[in-house]
């Protein structure tokens, strides 16, 4: 089982690189729909059902191929064919690598993050979706209605966004 | 899940994740690649998320107040990207390019 772990954990890291490094818009985004699948399956097995599949859904099926989508829309040929200027490219490496230092650095001290695996005794009765759904209509009732409201304010604004001619 | 497996591993993998998309946010000038990258970015804090609420428990179940969380993330990313890309078509309607230094308006 911990395999399993290393084999999407590298999945998910490969994905990311392929997003960074490819020359085409279009292999970018099949980058990133591997990394996303990766990612659901340790969501999976981190006992995430109900995220897990919201993350295949969502984030590798609607999001991606809305991605795709945008991408072929575009004239992917006239887009990025010039190179990428060296000092950018080492500037941000830079900062990207003082990241994983501070981030390795800090989870090298320990702390309660070495800890094992805790295990599960909920009653297997009440799913995650069940108690999730629970959570969202009970105590998360007001933000799951603001939520409502941005994704209405987003629809509209995209409409606007889109018109051609703006008056 | 196998029972020897700690906390450690999920957060560094989570932070190289995160690593990986700021570097590409700041080395990419297409501006679809930076946009794909900043949902890597979001995809990484949601990893973090559900590691916690799993290795936090509450009566022996996850802490699924993160699964909420992470559920709300995903909500306003996907709304997010749904502007994001009507922007970028606007934006090549007019400029006919993505590459983002090209796009120097309001520089001056």
């Amino acid at each position: 089982m911990t395999f399993l772990f290393y084999f999407f954990s590298a999945l998910v890291l490969f994905g990311g690189l392929g997003v960074v490094f490819a020359k085409n818009p279009v292999s970018a985004a099949f980058s990133m729909v591997i990394s996303f699948l990766g990612m659901a399956a340790l969501f999976i097995q981190l006992d995430a059902f109900l995220i897990g599949v919201l993350q295949v859904l969502v984030y590798a099926g609607a999001i991606m191929v809305l991605f795709l989508f945008i991408i072929m829309l575009l004239d992917v040929e006239e887009v990025e064919k010039r190179k990428l200027s060296l000092p950018t490219v080492i500037r941000a490496g830079g900062v990207g690598a003082a990241l994983v230092v501070l981030i390795s650095t800090v989870l090298m001290r320990g702390g309660t993050a070495g800890q094992a695996l805790p295990k599960l005794v909920a009653s297997p009765e009440k799913s995650d979706v069940l108690r999730i759904g629970e959570l969202l209509f009970g105590t998360y009732w007001l933000p799951i209605q603001i939520i409502a409201v941005l994704l209405l304010t987003a629809t509209v604004g995209v409409v606007v966004l889109s018109k051609r001619e703006l008056k | 899940m196998d029972p020897s497996l700690t906390l450690n591993p999920l957060l560094l993998v989570s932070g190289l994740l995160f690593a990986i998309g700021l570097t590409g946010v700041l080395a990419r000038r297409n501006l679809l690649i930076i946009f794909m990258c900043l949902e890597l970015m979001l995809a990484a804090g949601n990893l973090t998320l559900v590691a916690f609420s799993r290795f936090h428990l509450v009566d022996g179940a996850p802490a699924y107040d993160a699964h909420v969380f992470v559920f709300f993330v995903i909500t306003v990313a996907a709304a997010e990207v749904a502007v994001g890309l009507a922007i970028i078509i606007a934006l090549f309607r007019s400029k006919k390019t993505t590459d983002v230094t090209e796009v120097t308006t309001m520089k001056y």
